[in-house]
Formats: C-alpha cells, sequence, structure tokens
C-alpha cells in the first residue's frame, strides 16, 4: 500500500489513445426520470479504462444524473426512477443481487463543494468511508490515510497537520480531500461532478495534473460546466443535449472537428 | 450561414477578422493587376506606386496576426472558430508573400522597361490573370467556407505551370539565339517565376480554406510517411 502511494508516476502526454482500452462501463438504453419529468431520453455509451471521459452540455441536459445513475445514486432521490442497463466490467450494476453501498465503494464519487466532514480532522476524514464499513485499527487508518493523501497529492501539505479539522483546508485542499477520502475504499472509478467550479485556478490546475496521475489507475468521468477544462484535461469528450448523447469522441477531434451541428454549435458558443 | 455567436464582441472580432483578410486580399489582387499592367504598358511609375502600395499589405498583416492572437487568448475558440483562426493566422502570411511577389514583378518590370522591348507578353499575361484569379477565388471561397470553389483551383496551378514552361523554353530559345538578349532574357523568365510562385501560394490558400470549411487537410494528400 505505502509502496503503491510513493510510488512516481511518469508524465504522460495529455491525450492516451482510446482505442486499446477495455470498456470499463457499457451504458444502454439508459432512461432516468424524477416523477414525470424523463431526464434521460435512453443513453447508449461506453466509457473506456483508465482514461478520463468528460462530460459537457448545458444545464438541465442530464449529464449530473447521468453519472449519478453509474454508481445508482440517482435512486436516492425520492421519485427517482431509471431503467436501461449500466454494466460495470460487464455486470449489471441495477442487478438483484448487488449491493448499491459495495457498489458506491467501487465507483466513488466527488463533488462540485468541497464537503469535507466539518468536525473531523483531516485523517478522519480521509478513512471515513472505512470506518463506516467496519472495523479499522489506528496503524491501518494512519496507513491508509497517507496512502490516499499521497494519491491526491495532498500529503506534503497535510503530513505536519492530520488531527486538525479538514475544515480549515482551503477550498482546492478540500476538494483534494474529498478526493483521498473517495481514494481510500480503494474503488475503481471516480465521478467527479464539477469537482472545480468552486476552485481557483491554481487549485484547479493542480486537481486536472492530479486527474491525469490518477488515471493510470482509475477510470474516471467527469462532468463539467468548462469546455475548456473537458479540452485540456480529458481523453474522451461526450456532449448531452436535452437528455441525449449527442456525440462522444476523442477530445481532441470533438473540439477541433466535431461530427454532429448541434456540437458545433455549442462548444463555440452558438448555441439558443 | 452559421448562428450568431451568444457573445457579440466576439462575433464582431470574428467579423473584423473575416474583413480584414478579404481587405488584404483585393490589395493584393490589385497589386498584381498593377505589376503585370506596368510591364505590358511599360508604365514604370505605376510600377514605383505599386511597390510603395506593399507597406499598406504589411500593416494589414501584422494587425490581423495581432488580432488572432488576441481572439486566441481571449476567447479560446473550438471547433469551426478554432479552424478559421488559426487558418486566418497562416493566410495572411501567404498574402503577404504574394505582395512581396508582385513588389519582385514591378522591379524587374522597372528594369525591362528602361530597355526596348524583347518580344510580346502574352503568356505573362495569361499567368497573371489566372493567379489573379486563383488568389480572388481562395479569398472567396475562405469568405464563404467553400471547399469546391478551393479545390478548383487547387486545380488551375497545372496551368500556371505549363505557362511558366513555355515561357521559359521560349526565353532559352531567344538567349541562345542572341547573347545580346540575355540580361533580358533573365529579367522575363524570373518574372514568370515571380508569378509561378503566386500561384503556389494561392494554391496553399485552397488547400487551408479546404481544411477550415472541411476539417480535412489535403496537403501533401498521399505523399506523407505514416506518422
Amino acid at each position: 500500500m505505502a509502496q503503491r502511494a510513493l510510488m512516481v508516476v511518469p508524465s504522460e502526454p495529455a491525450q492516451k489513445p482510446l482505442s486499446d482500452s477495455p470498456a470499463k462501463f457499457e451504458v444502454s438504453g439508459l432512461v432516468a426520470s424524477f416523477g414525470d419529468n424523463e431526464v434521460l431520453h435512453g443513453i447508449d455509451m461506453v466509457i473506456p479504462k483508465c482514461r478520463i471521459t468528460a462530460i459537457i452540455g448545458p444545464s438541465g441536459c442530464g449529464k449530473s444524473t447521468f453519472i449519478r445513475c453509474l454508481n445508482r445514486m440517482h435512486e436516492l432521490t425520492p421519485s427517482a426512477r431509471v431503467s436501461g442497463s449500466v454494466l460495470l466490467d460487464g455486470e449489471d450494476v441495477y442487478g438483484r443481487r448487488v449491493d448499491p453501498v459495495l457498489l458506491r465503494r467501487r465507483v466513488g464519487m466527488v463533488f462540485q463543494k468541497p464537503n469535507p466532514f466539518p468536525t473531523m480532522s483531516i485523517r478522519d476524514n480521509v478513512v471515513a468511508g472505512l470506518r463506516l464499513t467496519g472495523g479499522l485499527d489506528r496503524s491501518r487508518a494512519d496507513e491508509i490515510a497517507e496512502s490516499a493523501l499521497q494519491q491526491a497529492a495532498l500529503w506534503d501539505e497535510v503530513k505536519d497537520r492530520l488531527d486538525a479539522p479538514g475544515a480549515g483546508l482551503s477550498g482546492g485542499q478540500q476538494q483534494r480531500l474529498c478526493i483521498a477520502r473517495a481514494l481510500a475504499v480503494e474503488p475503481d472509478v471516480i465521478l467527479l461532478d464539477e469537482p472545480c467550479s468552486a476552485l481557483d485556478p491554481i487549485s484547479t490546475a493542480r486537481i486536472e495534473d492530479l486527474l491525469t496521475v490518477l488515471r493510470e489507475r482509475y477510470t474516471i468521468v467527469m462532468v463539467t460546466h468548462n469546455m475548456q477544462q473537458a479540452a485540456r484535461a480529458s481523453d474522451l469528450t461526450a456532449f448531452f443535449l436535452t437528455g441525449e448523447l449527442v456525440e462522444l469522441g476523442p477530445t481532441a477531434k470533438l473540439f477541433t472537428r466535431p461530427q454532429d451541428k448541434r456540437t458545433e454549435d455549442y462548444i463555440t458558443g452558438r448555441f439558443g | 450561414m452559421a448562428l450568431n455567436h451568444s457573445n457579440r464582441e466576439y462575433e464582431a472580432e470574428l467579423l473584423k477578422l473575416r474583413h480584414d483578410i478579404l481587405e488584404m486580399g483585393g490589395r493584393i489582387e490589385e497589386m498584381i493587376r498593377d505589376a503585370v499592367r506596368s510591364l505590358i504598358e511599360r508604365d514604370s511609375d505605376l510600377a514605383r506606386r505599386t511597390i510603395a502600395a506593399d507597406n499598406h499589405v504589411n500593416r494589414l498583416e501584422i494587425d490581423t496576426d495581432e488580432l488572432c492572437l488576441r481572439i486566441l487568448a481571449r476567447r479560446q475558440p473550438m471547433a469551426s472558430d478554432l479552424r478559421f483562426i488559426s487558418i486566418a493566422f497562416k493566410m495572411v502570411t501567404d498574402l503577404e508573400r504574394i505582395g512581396d511577389l508582385a513588389v519582385n514583378v514591378c522591379e524587374r518590370a522597372i528594369d525591362l522597361n528602361a530597355q526596348p522591348e524583347l518580344k510580346p507578353y502574352e503568356d505573362t499575361q495569361r499567368m497573371a490573370d489566372i493567379v489573379r484569379e486563383m488568389v480572388s477565388a481562395a479569398i472567396e471561397a475562405f469568405i464563404n467556407g467553400d471547399a469546391e470553389r478551393a479545390a478548383a483551383i487547387i486545380e488551375r496551378d497545372d496551368e500556371v505551370d505549363e505557362l511558366y514552361h513555355t515561357i521559359f523554353r521560349d526565353i532559352l530559345s531567344l538567349m541562345l539565339e542572341d547573347t545580346n538578349v540575355v540580361e533580358r532574357g533573365i529579367h522575363i523568365q524570373s518574372t514568370a517565376k515571380f508569378l509561378e510562385r503566386i500561384g503556389d501560394h494561392a494554391t496553399n490558400l485552397a488547400e487551408q480554406v479546404i481544411f477550415m470549411a472541411k476539417g480535412r487537410d489535403v496537403r501533401h494528400e498521399g505523399k506523407l510517411p505514416k506518422g
């Protein structure tokens, strides 16, 4: 564990080839609604393993709902319904025998607003997810916290104050703390919902840099309003519009030569 | 035509860029026309005025480069806007070079006009007409994003090359017959070479327009080693 955390990952070109990566998620016919309001109208989409997939689109297009369907968080909203299939490594996450709590450990989530537990220390914040699911002795907790903080590129900034409250960190540090918390439970996939929209450009750059390192081991799906962020930080970009997937393609191609006129109009700011 | 940009200031910048390229293209066409006219009509004053007009083209090149950089920095353009701006950036370089070549034609015209006429300039006139049409069509294709029009321009470059070879052969025979005409012969051959180069730059412009309109790079098509 500790060895893994200390591993130096060489910097990779920003965009990795997509063809050689197997599917992590295979989504087909995904329909999601809140009461009578259908927000996703049958999405078919493959998300490759160990790549960063960005999801862009105007407010209300269903992009956040989409990623919340990937780890069954959508169904936590009263009146929410979902149909279709979402295969994770070939297994239907909506299968009868799937425990949503275990699924959410495998498919972690980081939200728009950094949300560390305010009364908990930095260390306890990181291992909070593990504590919830069973006994954890102190030395093991310390080991996991260090590893996760290292991976989240926060360790050097907090190693001397692990017992200080997480809420005392800056916004960017809090967001990396939340990423560390997601990593501590050893997920396969990290979903990020507008992870940088509350952060300044330097903190944003640190998160984006971190994501390119994390992609070595994790599949990352990121919803973002910021097209430049999608262009900078992702391998693959999906454009959603009014509950439909309009276009999915390699990021460099989508932002220079989109195939669909609706994508073109949206990314050039000619929307509506 | 696509929808207007949501940001009107950005839209105005793109329009200004379009307008500047159009103006630069218009001035270049005039320069080619006047350069060859100064030769055919033996009007060295016109040649000197045309040389002076190149300053304006150079000014436009600098202004357009600056505008492109400003748009890239402030707007972070995407997709067709990105292709439009990056192509505008490259086109001004070709246009400016065409202006320089027209100046070179004028300089040769001044030299040739000071000496007796060696032979009629029919082929030179024909070459100049074609390259001027090529430049004009390339600018129009750029403004309208018309890839078909641009592809037709590329075809015409063969005509230009053929005329150049005809002129070269004719001049060579004259020079072989009479060594007294060598200096004039070389000037005429250079003039034809400058026009031929203008045709090459117009071809570049057309290839860039195809990329802008279609997102497909047709330069060196089928001739590059696999990357």
